[in-house]
């Protein structure tokens, strides 16, 4: 799987999660910049992604991330 | 895709959330569209942006026709995650939830303080969803201590009941716990004191034993999590990362779950299975295949699988559930089989009443339906083909049709696992039910052959038992109430425990009927909840089984009344009427029974009045059961 497939599928992720089609991904992205994005919707996303691209995050590494870029930089090491 | 968990709902539209959209942009009412598309299976997210269109809908005031409910929830977990998949399950079932939850950790606090936000939410039921985790955190594998901590987990949830029962109204759901998937030793855990899986199972063991009682219902959570398997239920990294007390995937099997309990303690409980034949009681088309040529039976798996199939709806039977057949076919052909295959599990007389012809199954299940005196919304409707369930979805939207796999080694399961019959009780009513209703064919016979109806009404040889106290027939009394919507004069709905608080109220009557004649024992067929305002008796309920109607019972429920309200000084009785789209054969209720009309006190009703002293008792054809002792 590309970079851009992993972003491109994350963005759909989003806008399912958080229920707004508006959602564009950058990677600088943080959970300030999307509406709702509380601890609750957190856990939301981290059991979606998980579970869109089969993955498991190894336990801490989903709340490490700071941001979009890292997400699916950790989302691409465990899919490859 | 992850495979279904609910296979007895059809998958999700791809454009979910443009028709929640779309539906939020409805004008009126939209409850009925919101359920049917909680009419499928939806994931945790589906789930939350159902519950969004919910509580806009309530917002503007148009979730009709979906009842509301208020449940509290109180956990050792965290339930954020949990509750809104509640809402969303919860408008698939009919209700309108509103859910309030207690503060994570502040379990016994919430149930004692009388200001807490779950005590003032005024809770039709609350769901005490504690786990493993909030009872046993330590080992100790001596005898006695093992014992006593369970006995002390037991005593503080009794302490937690006992409080809810005394702050609310609210039916109480406990929740059976499921040991982690770690083993101690290994199969010796079974065997050894203190151990977690000896724990659950004792914990588990006195909990329905000596804690569930009225007004308190099992939540069987460790039998679901058995069901889904303990190493998927316990998600590790969910629980350090969240505080979930159990893995998110399991959120909507969990809700579905739960709210099957509550349809089954608001007394919504489904009756009827209403089964197509061909490829649903066995393989193969009966009028081409021939009764050789159809699937049934032992030594051939694909036969062997719709003997499972009968099986469990014969199970299903015993437990008071009716069944029906529902079927295009010739008639002679289709009864030859049933009655002549030698290894049919499910015979004539197992059907309650059958429809086998060529007409669409719609018309047919409404029928049925009157045939029975229940209303479709009393039926399940099974069949193998798509086509025919789409059909009765789209023309009788009361019925409930489940997604049939098309392979039928899946059948028994799905009519197994989809709870469509959830009940909380097993009385001798549901014991019986199917000789009741088989009775009812006899009674209508002789009612053909009797030349004038006084004279049929005579020779039913009718009794009645009153009930006022609060003993027996609860579970009855509840499915009376909440479950009839056609001879019901207010449609006001109530949960088993709200009731038990009026029956205890020495001001009010609460008064039940028993009606046996001499084809046997109609069960429980009518409730009458009276409340009082200064010397009158306000009639706030009052509701009548179709299946006895033109047989002068409410005249004889009136005598009773009136004697009871004589006998404590009541003046007066006022008669509701509610008029709803379904009860308008009882519109002339009050009037037939001498009540003259008044002003109404309340928009949407009519009020009725009768004085008591002036009252003369109607000559009917019931003796009471004190008559029959006197005599």
């Amino acid at each position: 799987m590309t970079a851009d497939q992993v972003m491109t599928k994350l963005t759909a992720i989003f806008r399912d999660v958080f229920d707004d089609d508006r959602i564009a991904l950058t990677p600088e992205m943080t959970a300030r910049d999307v509406d709702g994005w509380d601890s609750v919707a957190n856990i939301r996303l981290m059991v979606t992604i998980e579970d869109e691209f089969r993955i498991k995050f190894e336990i801490g590494d989903f709340q490490d991330f700071r941001n979009v870029g890292d997400l699916a930089a950790g989302v691409g090491r465990l899919v490859s | 895709m992850v495979a279904s968990r609910m296979p007895w709902l059809r998958p999700a539209p791809d454009d979910f959330r443009a028709c929640c959209d779309a539906a939020d942009g409805m004008g009126g009412a939209r409850g009925a569209a919101l359920r049917q598309l909680a009419e499928h299976e939806l994931n945790e997210r589906q789930l939350v942006r159902l519950a969004r269109s919910l509580r806009a809908a309530r917002a503007a005031a148009a979730e009709a026709p979906l009842a509301h409910f208020a449940l509290g929830v109180v956990s050792n977990a965290t339930t954020d995650f949990i509750v809104p998949a509640f809402e969303g399950t919860g408008v698939r079932h009919g209700f309108s939830m509103a859910v309030t939850t207690a503060p994570f950790g502040v379990t016994l606090q919430a149930a004692l303080a009388s200001d807490s936000s779950v005590v003032r939410a005024n809770p039709d039921a609350i769901l005490l969803a504690l786990d493993y985790r909030a009872f046993f955190c330590e080992f100790n594998f001596d005898d006695k201590d093992a014992e006593a901590a369970v006995s002390g987990a037991i005593a503080y949830l009794r302490q937690l009941i006992h409080a809810f029962r005394s702050t609310t109204r609210a039916a109480i759901l406990v929740q059976t716990v499921a040991a982690p998937p770690e083993r101690l030793f290994g199969s010796f855990d079974r065997r050894q004191s203190g151990t977690p899986s000896w724990l659950a199972a004792r914990f588990n063991d006195r909990l329905a034993n000596d804690v569930v009682g009225p007004g308190v219902t099992v939540f069987d959570v460790e039998a679901l999590a058995m069901q889904v398997g303990l190493a998927s239920w316990y998600d590790v990294n969910q629980y350090l990362t969240a505080r979930l007390p159990f893995a998110a995937e399991h959120v909507p099997l969990y809700s579905e779950h739960l709210l099957r309990l509550i349809t089954a303690i608001r007394g919504r409980s489904r009756k009827v299975l209403a089964l197509d034949l061909d490829n649903t009681l066995w393989g193969g088309v009966i009028g081409d295949d021939g009764i050789d040529g159809i699937r049934l039976g032992q030594g051939d798996p694909r036969g062997e699988a719709f003997l499972d199939f009968q099986r469990a709806a014969r199970a299903l039977k015993q437990r008071g559930v009716l069944l029906v057949i529902c079927s295009k076919n010739d008639e002679s052909v289709a009864l030859k089989a049933i009655r002549e295959h030698p290894e049919m599990v499910l015979r004539e007389n197992d059907f309650s009443a059958f429809q086998i012809n060529w007409a669409d199954k719609a018309t047919n299940l409404e029928i049925l339906a009157k045939r029975l005196s229940l209303g479709l919304d009393a039926f399940v409707f099974l069949d193998d083909n798509p086509a025919e369930r789409s059909q009765v979805r789209q023309a009788l939207p009361q019925v409930l049709v489940p997604e049939l796999p098309t392979d039928a080694a899946a059948y028994a399961r799905v009519l197994m696992t989809a709870g469509l019959f959830e009940a909380v009780t097993f009385s001798d009513e549901d014991r019986g039910r199917a000789e009741q209703y088989a009775a009812n064919d006899h009674r209508e016979s002789l009612r053909a052959q009797s030349r004038d109806l006084g004279s049929f009404l005579r020779s039913l040889r009718m009794r009645a038992i009153f009930t006022t106290s609060g003993d027996v027939g609860w579970p009855r009394f509840a499915q009376l109430i909440n479950k009839s919507n056609q001879f019901n004069l207010t449609t006001r709905r109530y949960t088993e425990s709200e009731l038990q608080f009026l029956v205890v109220d020495p001001s009010t009557l609460t008064l039940q009927m028993r009606l046996i004649d001499q084809f046997g024992d109609n069960g429980m067929i009518c409730a009458v909840i009276a409340v009082p305002q200064a010397h009158d008796w306000v009639l706030d309920s009052w509701v009548m089984s179709c299946r006895v109607i033109g047989r002068l019972v409410e005249q004889a429920v009136l005598n009773r009344i009136v004697a009871e309200a004589r006998r404590r000084g009541i003046r007066r009785l006022i008669g509701i009427y509610r008029p709803t789209e379904r009860n308008g054969m009882v519109k002339d209720h009050y009037a037939k029974l001498g009540f003259t009309r008044a002003d109404a006190s309340a928009p949407g009703e009519e009020r009725w009045e009768l004085d008591v002293s002036s009252f003369a008792a109607f000559e009917v054809p019931i003796a009471t059961q004190r008559d029959l002792m006197a005599a």
